[in-house]
């Protein structure tokens, strides 16, 4: 066997915080060969980011330290390389993306210079600007002699990242580490950029570390797997032993947490409990706490590496020689098959009937401000939602659905259509009447930090719209629902006089969702509530939402741009592109038989797992260039310019609505 | 109720306090910036056992009680508020009563001086007021005059000092020796006081936290208790040798020297201590309410009512504030000047007018904390709990005092005690313009603008400007490296906050 | 870009009408003309007759906003408002109150007034940034610390004392300049090279600390990371993606303070006798001529106006993400 590219013995390393020691990188070992995609998987915070800023050695000092460990690329240690030597290292064999291309340009520099600078150092400075537009051209940015000048704010994420590529091959590295280089990415930009990744480690050579949190990004991308939790590599394997059959029990767990079809009326399995924290010392395996087969010696003793027959390991006890025995021979079931009912279809009166919804914000402009134009955010949308149903808005972001979820909140005004709620029609209230029905509808948001007051007590987060809309009785009523509210949402009643920060991610959004139940919602809007949790933690508020749905009879408006979400979750589907919903239905009409190309080519570029070896080879390229801008759509069909089906009349007229079966309706021409 | 021990402790002390000062033969004088200065300190009182209860306010103040820095300063600072606290209780003392009216009259005659707490402690120091200009410590006149001998013959001389020194019978030969003595007893006093004070204070230290006496006194001198104790004794102890000192040596002698008209330079610079905190905190105060009521608003509200805000502070905004200042303050002098007949005493009119200048200054400094205010409502109102309070239902006014005033209160703090150390320096300079506070009144300001013309003299007169501004030095910088770690704490983007 | 700056100057409009109607109600509704002359002439034995004189000289007897006596146009045209207070929107300041022409001796006295501003400014901003610079290369060390400590103490300094302190040792202890004065052409340089310092000094905390808090927060983003990760040299991350940056803050910063530099420093010029504007307005407050601190406070709002206008404009130079429109 070669050498390998990079070898990473035991590597360690520390943060200083007020909370104390924090060992975000605790003992990692592992190796990546030339050529070789890695993927490095693990949930937020596990420590996979520091891993790679410690690889090149941009941890931010002071607070934080490699304190152990060596760091080998072709064999020359970089931990003790002197800093000016290590700049040698860093661009020219090492170069590296980041999650947020928004932040990570220089937002006053020109393209040009940012790649430049990075191909400065090798060539003359004739080449140079030979050299970059090669690199943007290769990258796949139409127009390089043109974007040569232009600055980052005036490129969409999707061209930013292809950008910060640009500037990672310009040093053309043997090593390129990608941290989570897709996350911040709609799914059709990110398939484009994960193609582009492989089409360029074809013809460069280059050896790729994948830092993700996504399995499906892991399966379409990478040759080896490595299992991040809590600092440590869990598990280790080539990709096809890892997806036919993991070992861990935290990456069994993982793969049962994914919501799809296939589970749609079975619980979710969830990993309770969330990563414990780093600056905690650790006498036991660290997922002991989450783990449902640990036995005595997991809290007792850390697990060490079992090497795996052919490559690759495991750390867990049992796997363990000596201890495989003590653990029980049924494995315990890892889907918990409990059915909850599908609602029954017939004599549901509908709940909410928005018609003709639309939000323009105007544009002015001009020594008297005038109206130049408008921001069709929303743009003409009808739908309806029966009792009891789940109704799925999908869309890439800046379609419009989370200002359609604020305008029948009334939140936005709208500025044309009407939102008829169990016979109010909101729009035409004033707002004291409207304030009386604001029990009706309640919403959940996508961002668990920012969605309660972080000087208010949990109590008296849930309280305010019982006491706002008078419902709940007096007080030691209220004190008594509260209780019972967080019980409901599968939390202590203890908790009540604790602040927000205290807790985490998902206990924040069983707060919230709490907050929404006080108030007796017969609707509750979703807008991505578990977009920014992981796939563990989604789980779990998936599962609560569904229980809740059985429980009450509550509809929602689940908005989300996952796919994954609505096959498991919803009842109808509706696919929104540019303001407009192009195809609208049930889940299944929707889902498993897409019409509208747009939606084909969405459900086209979510990654899939593969459990086999083959079949990670096909295009995931499903649809080119990017959404346009909401202020100038393309005429006729806004999804024209992108549509590999586009017939001349797409550029003309805007297609309508065509009713296929029963429920299916598409807005295309492909069908008339 | 058990939090807020403290507070009622507080309140009762000041209850009696007050009571105390009603029963003495004296007639209490209440000043405007007096009154101000009372409801400041019961709104700071109740402010800080309000945090204390809540563990998330607590937090961040127990984050700057951490920075040794920070509570030298503090302590500094405290030392500063005490001596303004003692001279914002004003009275006039009884004149005593005439021979020939007793039994007649039995009215009390108050004087028209007014006089505070401060005035009565330092009384040795107020009252031995020499001729004209000494230097610090000096026993004679800082100028040669014309004096008659015992004999009759008229001599050119430095005179003695009717006061400083006035102990010494030689001065020539005792003086070196009198002084040494003196220090070295300061020192010791100093020294017992501080041994006795730091053993007390570690005593109750120790048995609250559980520990040995002797343990905890060695984690103090590694510096190693939770609060920097070490810091706080050693800055205990600077100030027990400041006033042992000034006991030693500042009573029979002229510590800082005498100015112009032979008041002393300490006195002087311990009373222009009030001026200054009244000034730095008054102002604020004034404006605290226009900038946080208008900012949140404009934020809050958009459209016209944002309009008309912003054009109000662009407006006062864009007069040179110095000028506005000034046009302010003729203005009321004018008025003064007009009607004299509205004050009963010098100090009554003097504090009218530092009161207008607190005004004034609150009018022209707030317009930067309004807009900043605004900005952040902008940023808060589109947050995603403030749209789950509307979707609540909930009204504009609920929003803002529960949602948006709360998480904007670390802005108010941290612009506040900015602008204290600012407002302190901005005295001095509208005293020297003529805008300042009342030429009657004692502050840095005046001292200064009157010592500078002494410059020119020679030999120069150099201490009562420097006494000045080294007193006015040692409070802006306590402010500020206390500010900074309010601000290190406070300020969400410094990333050590609580957020 | 040109219809933006067109309605940013009529929105200043009513931003100088309420400047001046404030002015005006401060002058001449608060204390009437009468008091104003009364105090002018001193408290004692003032007959009504020297009031009546004081006021006609100064053309203070008129109405304030309608003179019922006068015909047509001249009806308002005639006041006090309008003479005193309109006439500003054309800058005819009028005459002090010792009749010299206020608009001559403002163009008189605006170049000493610059000479001693730009110098300050410019070689200030210069040296503030460069030392702000050095403490955030040695950011979290010794020197940093150091600096930011030093930058503290510079700053709770009053500026009396630098001024005084500076005229005390370089000009009565080592006499290399003269203490005060001001000649015109060259020679002025002698007078002008303590105050300039001075002011430069004056500065160097509250500057330095500010714009190291800048360069710091510009520093923990994450595009200074990823110039790292192409290898940069720190000194060329600083230098190249930081101060391109953190120039944005504080030029937008700086540049409203550039046409208020015409309105000269008050204290500094007074001190060192310079004739420039700082010292005119601070006469004319001694000496309280409201004509000329009318004629300061439109002048001053006039300009900081202004300041505003090019503080937009220079956000798009350095800016490449802004567009006025």
């Amino acid at each position: 066997m070669t050498s390998p590219l990079l070898q990473i013995e035991s590597l360690q390393t520390c943060f200083a915080t007020v909370g104390g020691t924090v060992r975000a990188v605790d003992g990692i070992s592992l190796e990546i060969q030339k050529g070789q995609t890695f993927a490095l998987l693990g949930e937020s915070g596990c420590g996979k980011s520091m891993t790679a800023l410690s690889i090149m050695r941009l941890v931010p000092e002071p607070a934080g330290r490699i304190t152990e460990g060596s760091v080998r690329l072709n064999g020359d240690d970089l931990l003790q390389l002197p800093e000016v030597a290590m700049r040698h290292v860093r661009g020219k064999r090492i170069a590296m993306i980041f999650q947020e291309p928004m932040t990570s340009l220089n937002p006053v520099l020109t393209i040009g210079d940012q790649i430049g600078e990075s191909v400065r150092q090798q060539r003359g400075a004739q080449a140079v600007r030979a050299r970059v537009l090669e690199l943007l051209e290769a990258v796949g940015i139409p127009d390089p002699a043109q974007r040569y000048h232009e600055y980052p704010h005036q490129l969409s994420g999707g061209m930013k990242q292809r950008v910060m590529i640009a500037i990672a091959l310009a040093g053309e590295p043997d090593l390129l580490i990608a941290d989570e280089p897709t996350t911040a990415l709609d799914v059709t930009i990110q398939a484009q950029v994960l193609d582009l990744m492989r089409q360029l480690q074809k013809k460069t050579g280059m050896a790729i570390l994948l830092i993700t949190h996504d399995l499906g990004v892991v399966s379409e991308m990478a040759d080896r797997v490595a299992v991040m939790y809590a600092g440590q590599i869990v598990e280790e394997a080539d990709r096809a032993t890892f997806f036919a059959k993991p070992q861990h029990p935290y990456s069994k767990k993982l793969f049962a947490s994914l919501p799809d079809i296939k589970k749609r009326g079975q619980r979710l399995a969830i990993i309770p409990g969330h990563v414990p924290s780093l600056a905690s010392e650790f006498s036991g395996c660290r997922f002991v706490d989450r783990c449902d087969d640990a036995i005595a010696v997991c809290r007792s003793q850390s697990p060490k590496w079992i090497a795996a027959a052919t490559s690759g390991g495991v750390r867990c006890f049992k796997l363990d020689a000596a201890y495989r025995e003590q653990f029980p021979i049924v494995e315990k079931q890892v889907t918990i098959p409990e059915h909850t009912v599908e609602p029954s279809t017939q004599g549901n009166k509908t709940l909410l009937t928005v018609t003709g919804l639309k939000v323009h914000f105007p544009i002015y402009k001009g020594l008297l401000r005038r109206v130049v134009n408008h921001v069709k955010a929303v743009d003409d949308i009808s739908l309806s939602i029966p009792e009891g149903h789940t109704l799925a808005l999908v869309g890439e972001s800046g379609c419009g659905k989370t200002t359609a979820g604020k305008s029948i909140l009334q939140l936005v005004k709208p500025t044309a259509g009407t939102v008829k709620f169990s016979g109010a029609e909101f729009t035409a209230l004033s707002s004291a009447q409207l304030r009386r029905h604001r029990s009706d509808i309640q919403i959940i948001f996508q961002d668990p930090f920012s969605s309660m007051n972080p000087r208010m007590m949990v109590v008296d987060i849930i309280e305010e719209g019982m006491i706002t809309q008078g419902i709940g009785g007096n007080a030691p009523a209220r004190a008594m629902r509260v209780d019972r509210l967080l019980e409901q949402v599968g939390l202590s009643p203890d908790i009540k006089r604790r602040y927000p920060h205290e807790f985490s991610g998902g206990q924040r959004q069983r707060i919230c969702i709490a907050r929404a139940l006080a108030v007796e919602p017969k609707l509750i809007i979703c807008d991505e509530p578990t977009s920014a949790l992981d796939v563990s933690v989604q789980a779990q508020i998936l599962n609560l939402l569904k229980d809740l749905q059985d429980e009450l009879g509550l509809a929602y408006l689940f908005i989300t741009h996952d796919l994954s979400v609505v096959e498991y979750l919803a009842h109808e589907v509706a696919v929104m592109y540019l303001g407009r919903i192009v195809e609208q239905g049930t889940v299944q009409e929707v889902m498993e038989n897409p019409l509208h190309p747009y939606t084909k080519a969405l459900l086209a570029a979510v990654p899939v797992i593969e459990k086999s070896a083959e079949g990670v080879e096909r295009s995931i390229i499903s649809v080119q260039g990017e959404m346009p801008s909401p202020i100038n759509p393309p005429s006729g069909c806004h999804f024209h310019p992108r549509c590999i089906q586009a017939m001349p009349e797409c550029k003309t007229s805007y297609p309508a609505a065509h009713i296929n079966g029963e429920t299916h309706m598409t807005k295309c021409f492909l069908y008339e | 109720m058990i939090q807020h021990r403290g507070l009622w402790i507080f309140i009762v002390l000041l209850a009696v306090a007050a009571g105390v000062l009603f029963t003495m033969p004296v007639k209490p004088v209440v000043l405007w910036t007096d009154a101000l200065v009372y409801v400041l300190v019961v709104t700071l009182a109740a402010f800080f056992s309000y945090v204390r209860s809540k563990p998330h306010l607590l937090a961040p103040w127990q984050q700057v009680l951490r920075r040794p820095l920070a509570v030298a300063a503090l302590v500094v600072l405290s030392a500063y508020v005490v001596v303004g606290l003692l001279d914002s209780v004003h009275f006039r003392p009884p004149l005593p009563q005439q021979g020939e009216y007793k039994g007649e009259d039995k009215t009390v005659h108050y004087s028209v001086e007014v006089l505070s707490l401060l005035d009565i402690v330092l009384t040795p120091l107020r009252n031995t007021v020499e001729r004209s200009y000494s230097s610090p410590l000096a026993t004679h006149l800082y100028s040669k005059e014309l004096q008659q001998q015992a004999d009759g013959s008229r001599v050119r001389d430095y005179a003695r000092l009717k006061y400083g020194g006035a102990h010494l019978v030689n001065p020539q030969a005792d003086y070196a020796a009198d002084i040494a003595q003196r220090s070295v007893n300061a020192l010791l006093q100093a020294a017992v006081a501080w041994a006795v004070l730091v053993l007390l204070w570690s005593v109750f230290l120790a048995r609250r936290a559980r520990k040995k006496l002797a343990d905890f006194l060695r984690d103090v001198a590694r510096g190693k208790t939770a609060l920097p104790w070490r810091v706080i004794f050693v800055c205990v102890g600077a100030l027990l040798l400041m006033i042992t000192v000034i006991i030693e040596l500042g009573l029979p002698y002229h510590l800082l020297g005498t100015d112009k008209v032979g008041n002393d330079v300490l006195y002087l610079s311990l009373k222009s201590i009030r001026t200054g905190l009244v000034i730095g905190t008054l102002t604020t105060l004034v404006m605290l309410p226009f900038a946080v009521l208008l900012g949140i608003m404009a934020g809050h509200y958009r459209g016209w009512i944002d309009d008309v805000i912003q054009y109000i502070y662009t407006t006062l905004n864009s007069i040179p504030g110095v000028l506005l200042i000034a046009a302010a303050i003729l203005s009321v002098d004018l008025y003064i000047a007009n009607n004299p007949g509205l004050f009963e005493t010098v100090v009554e009119r003097a504090d009218l007018r530092l009161l207008f200048l607190c005004l004034i200054l609150g009018i022209t400094s707030w317009t930067g904390l309004c807009r900043l205010l605004r900005g952040e409502t902008l940023k808060l109102r589109e947050l995603d709990y403030i749209q789950a309070a509307t979707a609540f239902g909930m009204s504009n006014n609920k929003i803002i005092t529960r949602h948006i005033l709360p998480n904007v209160m670390h802005i108010v703090l941290i612009a506040v005690v900015l602008d204290f150390s600012g407002l302190v320096l901005a005295e001095a300079v509208l005293s020297y313009i003529g805008v300042g506070v009342d030429p009657s009144m004692i502050s840095w300001g005046n001292m200064i603008n009157s010592a500078r013309l002494e410059m020119a003299r020679e030999p120069v007169v150099w201490w009562s400007l420097l006494a000045a501004l080294g007193f006015m030095f040692f409070l802006v910088l306590a402010a500020n490296l206390f500010s900074d770690a309010v601000r290190d704490a406070f300020d969400p983007r410094t990333g050590r906050g609580i957020h | 870009m040109l219809a933006y700056i067109v309605r940013r100057i009529l929105y200043a409009l009513p931003i100088l009408i309420g400047v001046n109607l404030l002015t005006f109600w401060l002058f001449f509704i608060v204390n009437s003309p009468d008091e104003m002359a009364r105090m002018q002439l001193g408290q004692k034995r003032v007959t009504p007759e020297a009031i009546e004189k004081w006021k006609q000289e100064r053309g203070y007897d008129k109405a304030l906003f309608y003179n019922t006596q006068a015909e047509g146009g001249a009806a308002f045209t005639n006041t006090i408002f309008f003479e005193k207070s309109v006439r500003l929107f054309v800058f005819d300041f009028g005459s002090a109150d010792d009749g010299r022409d206020i608009g001559y001796d403002i163009r008189q006295r605006m170049m000493p007034s610059l000479a001693l501003a730009i110098p300050v400014f410019t070689v200030g901003l210069l040296v503030y940034i460069t030392f702000a610079l050095i403490i955030a290369f040695f950011r979290a060390t010794y020197v940093d610390y150091l600096g930011v400590v030093l930058a503290v103490a510079l700053m709770s300094i009053s500026t009396l004392f630098y001024i005084i302190g500076g005229q005390f040792v370089v000009s009565k202890l080592l006499h290399l300049v003269p203490i005060s004065g001001y000649d015109g052409g060259l020679a002025a340089i002698k007078f002008l090279v303590l105050p300039v310092l001075v002011g430069i000094i004056g500065g160097v905390g509250a500057s330095t600390r500010f714009y190291r808090t800048i360069f710091l927060e510009e520093m923990s983003k994450d595009y200074v990371r990823t110039a790292r990760a192409k290898g940069m040299a720190e000194r060329v991350v600083l230098f190249k993606h930081v101060l391109k940056n953190a120039m944005i803050p504080i030029l937008t910063g700086v540049v409203i303070a550039i046409p208020l530099l015409f309105m000269g420093s008050l204290i500094t010029e007074s001190f060192f006798g310079i004739p420039g504007l700082g010292s005119y307005t601070i006469d004319a407050i001694r000496a309280q001529d409201f004509g000329i601190v009318r004629s300061m406070v439109f002048l001053g709002s006039v300009l900081y106006i202004l300041g505003l206008l090019l503080t937009d404009l220079s956000y798009t130079l350095v800016d490449p993400r802004v567009r006025l429109s």
